[in-house]
């Protein structure tokens, strides 16, 4: 049987990991919400009242699996990390605690009226609640993320007790809520976020264009989910140079490890596809030579610090997995770019709904974002360790000490069964619903055909 | 320790959880007893009426749980900590339950099948009843006291937290939530469901005051401390009383039919058994069994000042304005529940 802590890891990282399918979505799709319901009070068309409904229905989907695996992850770090609460509890409570209070409360409660509220409220009001749940949303990143950045860069504390009774207590709230990293982190959690969600809205659309239904919805829905991609692709990578600079600074193994940069004395080089052999202790690959040299220091002669110059006990261990999973988030940050500016260009020029083999890309490309943000939090969170507070409380310290690993065994499959379950329910369901379609009102001829092919009672 | 209004901070945010709990009963109570009745609604009509009485509300009033959870993380690590690991596979269990509740009310409506809804009817009113009892389990465990030695570490097995007495309490709190969630449906429903529930309310409140009787007798008789401070300060004594009066003047509503009446009385006895917890437990909040030495107290677990004081602050600031939205959507969705094209 595996250890209590390797077990533990295991399942917080396959816990967190399914959870972060789905907030990125809602918040995603919360933003094109606000902006599809608005041109419809703007312009009073029906094309957008129907695909904003078609949308919160999608939307209510997504949202109930993120609040179902979301309490999960709230509980866990009592359950499995028991220490660990205990240390952090004074700093991260205060933020978990405002996460539910201040957003958690907005986004449920407005969701209601959002989902059975039409005709119960008037427009303007359903437009606020559409806006509440959207903001809910995006504050309850803030606050977990603010969390986790403490974790990441901590300030705004000092250590009281000693040994195995020891804490984090906090100095200053407001230092502690602006650590070093967290305003980078949050901007780029965010960012990925309004990817994820306006992708999977650009890539139903295309399905749709493909498949020549829904024509009209489906060309509406791509231009509201372009609007928004086109500006976050190109913000993530400021966004993303950002949070590299703090980690160059405050964590200088972590950025050793993404780019799998041993020797302190070298200029680093920066390596567009490479692979780490870390029994030599050595990278290969296409790199720029100097160019981790130049984006930390702007000089591309200045040495940068490498993995050795940390203790071996203190440094990441699985280099490549970190410079891999970085170089993933950071080619396919690259391509978004591309492949959103094209796009735009393309529609500017008013052919783009022509190119079926673009639609076809956008089909698929609604997994990107999703690896990415994955992948992203890898990079972060394995390039952390072995700290789960940095440089103050190791992962191996900071279990529940009357767990064992039975127990967790047996949460973990628990867990497994029961995700993979939820994960083809999804998928199922999803599919059900993109098959229906937004109900269209106005062009008899397309529901018709709809539903006598298909046969499908119009239920939601 | 600083005070505000001569109590300390500590005592406060004992205050704040103990209310954020009240809460948390006294809302998801009536949801989740629904949920437990869910299977004596024969007709397909019945159940999706049922379902959409909760439809708008359930999940802010869940909300009210990832609240508390929050408060206890951020007031009393140390506890959450404790209670959490001690309680490993139950809350294991119960996390699991809710994920299948919160896809049993989601699912359900979206698909036509027969089997489909059947299974999903099964599985809302399994998982509602389960969260329920496990929620009971936990809080009897919690009033009696286990087993922990003096690093507050859980001495016992899985079996220790199957006692008579944290069974009792199970029962009784699923009889509250039982009776909660039939007062609240008849509020919500007319016709035929609603002469069916009538006689559900009338049951339900029978097999509740059965229950309270027998958990007063044992708590009486078994748990001493929880006696101890009424007999300190006898005034406190008004509370017992006030739980008694509160359910005979229940039942008197149920029987002339004052539903709204009767739901504000059921939700007033959640909060009074609740705070006649609080009150046996205080200042503790964790009890051991093996020696009372090993208590945890409010004031070995609490954050630290500058902590709570700052919790308070953003309770204060945030407790409005949840129950100002919390009105609001109860407001929204007032009166009887009328089926349309966006329900469930
Ligand atoms: C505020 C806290 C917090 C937040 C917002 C996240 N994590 Fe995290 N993560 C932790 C707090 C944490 C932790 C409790 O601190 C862990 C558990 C063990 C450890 O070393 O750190 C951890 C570990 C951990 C691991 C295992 C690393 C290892 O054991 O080698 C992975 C893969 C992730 N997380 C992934 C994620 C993902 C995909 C997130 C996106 C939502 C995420 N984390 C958000
Ligand atoms: C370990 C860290 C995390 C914990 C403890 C956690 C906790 C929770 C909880 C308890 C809920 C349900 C709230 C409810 O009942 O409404 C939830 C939902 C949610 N979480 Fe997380 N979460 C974590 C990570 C994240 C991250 C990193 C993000 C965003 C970047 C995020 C964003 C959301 C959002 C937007 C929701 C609302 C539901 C949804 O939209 O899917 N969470 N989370
Ligand atoms: C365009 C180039 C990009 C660069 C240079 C970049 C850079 C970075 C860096 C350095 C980190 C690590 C921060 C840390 O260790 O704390 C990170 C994390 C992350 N990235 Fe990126 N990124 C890029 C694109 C993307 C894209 C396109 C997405 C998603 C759509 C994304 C999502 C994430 C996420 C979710 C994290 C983890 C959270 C965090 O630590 O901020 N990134 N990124």
């Amino acid at each position: 049987m595996p250890s209590v802590e390797i077990l533990s890891r295991v399942q917080f990282a396959f816990t967190i990991a399914f959870h972060y399918i789905y907030p990125p979505l809602s918040i995603g799709l919360g933003v094109c919400l606000v902006i599809m319901e608005g041109l419809y009070l703007k312009t009073g068309s029906a094309i957008y009242q129907e695909i904003t409904r078609f949308w919160i229905r999608i939307f209510a989907l997504i949202f109930g699996i993120g609040v179902a695996t979301g309490i999960v992850m709230e509980f866990e770090f009592g359950t499995n990390w028991a220490t660990y609460s205990h240390y952090v509890g004074d700093i991260f409570g205060s933020a978990l605690a405002a996460e539910g209070i201040f957003a958690f409360a907005l986004e449920s409660g407005f969701l209601g009226v959002l989902l059975f509220g039409w005709n119960r409220v008037s427009k303007g009001v359903h437009f606020f609640a559409t806006i509440m749940v959207a903001l809910g949303s995006i504050f309850s990143a803030l606050w977990i993320v603010i969390a986790n950045s403490w974790q990441q860069t901590p300030t705004g504390y000092r250590i009281e007790g000693e040994g195995m009774q020891a804490r984090a207590v906090v100095t200053n709230f407001w230092e502690m809520v602006f650590n070093p990293s967290s305003i980078d982190r949050f901007s780029h959690v965010i960012i990925g976020s309004f990817l994820a969600g306006s992708f999977l809205v650009m890539s139903v659309a295309a399905w749709y264009i493909l498949h020549r239904q829904f024509t009209k919805h489906a060309q509406a829905m791509f231009r509201v989910g372009l609007r928004v991609a086109v500006v976050a692709a190109l913000l993530q990578l400021f966004t993303g140079h950002r949070s590299a600079h703090y980690v160059s600074k405050y964590q200088p193994a972590k950025l050793a490890a993404m780019e799998g940069h041993f020797d302190s004395l070298a200029v680093a080089d920066m390596y567009l596809l490479g692979w780490v052999d870390q029994e030599k202790q050595q990278t290969s690959g296409i790199k720029i030579p100097g160019g981790l040299s130049f984006l930390t220091h702007g000089s591309f002669k200045t040495p940068v610090q490498g993995l050795r110059a940390t203790p071996e006990a203190d440094r990441p261990t699985a280099v490549n997995f970190v410079f891999q999973t970085y170089h993933i988030m950071v080619g396919i940050g690259m391509f978004l770019i591309a492949l959103t500016l094209l796009a735009a260009f393309l529609l500017w020029k008013k052919k783009l709904f022509d190119q079926r083999w673009l639609m076809m890309i956008f089909v698929g490309a609604v997994l990107l974002p999703q690896i990415a943000n994955q992948v992203g939090w890898y990079t972060a969170e394995v390039g952390r360790q072995p700290w789960v507070v940095y440089g103050l409380l190791r992962t191996s310290d900071a279990l529940s000490k009357t767990v064992t690993a039975n127990q967790v065994m047996f949460s973990l499959v628990l867990f497994t069964l029961v995700y993979v379950l939820l994960f083809m329910l999804f998928l199922f369901l999803l599919h059900r619903k993109i098959q229906h379609g937004p109900d269209v009102t106005q062009n008899e001829e397309e529901v018709s055909d709809l539903y006598s092919k298909r046969n499908i009672n119009p239920i939601h | 320790m600083a005070t505000f209004l001569s109590l300390d901070l500590a005592t406060w945010w004992f205050l704040v959880i103990g209310g954020l709990i009240t809460g948390y009963g006294v809302l998801d109570g009536f949801d989740l007893g629904a949920g437990a009745l869910h299977l004596f609604f024969n007709k397909e009509e019945s159940r999706r009426t049922a379902l959409n009485a909760i439809g708008p509300v359930w999940d802010g009033n869940e909300v009210w749980l990832v609240i508390a959870g929050g408060a206890l993380f951020a007031g009393f690590p140390l506890v959450y900590g404790v209670i959490l690991s001690t309680f490993y596979i139950p809350f294991m269990l119960f996390l699991v339950a809710l994920i299948f509740r919160a896809i049993s009310i989601e699912f359900r409506s979206k698909e036509p099948m027969r089997w489909w809804r059947k299974l999903w009817d099964i599985s809302y009113m399994a998982s509602s009843t389960f969260i329920t009892l496990l929620l009971g389990l936990i809080l009897g465990n919690l009033i009696q006291g286990l087993p922990f030695n003096e690093k507050h570490e859980f001495t016992g097995t899985l079996l220790t937290f199957f006692n008579p007495y944290a069974i009792l309490i199970a029962v009784t709190t699923l009889s509250l939530f039982m009776m909660h969630g039939a007062i609240y449906l008849t509020m919500k429903t007319e016709n035929r469901l609603y002469a069916k529930l009538t006689v559900l309310v009338n049951n339900c409140s029978k097999f509740f005051i059965l229950c309270f009787i027998m958990t007063s007798m044992a708590t009486l008789i078994y748990i001493p401390h929880m006696t101890q401070e009424f007999k300190r300060y006898p005034v406190l004594f008004a509370l017992p009383l006030a739980a008694v009066l509160t359910v005979l003047n229940l039942k008197r509503n149920i029987d002339s039919r004052k539903y709204f009446t009767a739901f504000v009385f059921s939700s007033i006895t959640t909060a009074i058994l609740l705070i006649l917890f609080a009150i046996g437990l205080f200042p503790n909040i964790i009890i051991s069994s093996t020696n009372p030495a090993w208590n945890i107290s409010i004031y070995q677990a609490a954050a630290s000042e500058t902590s709570l004081r700052i919790m308070l602050i953003i309770a204060a600031i945030g407790t409005p304005l949840v129950l100002a939205y919390t009105l609001f959507v109860f407001w929204t969705f007032r009166g009887k529940v009328k089926l349309n094209e966006m329900s469930y």
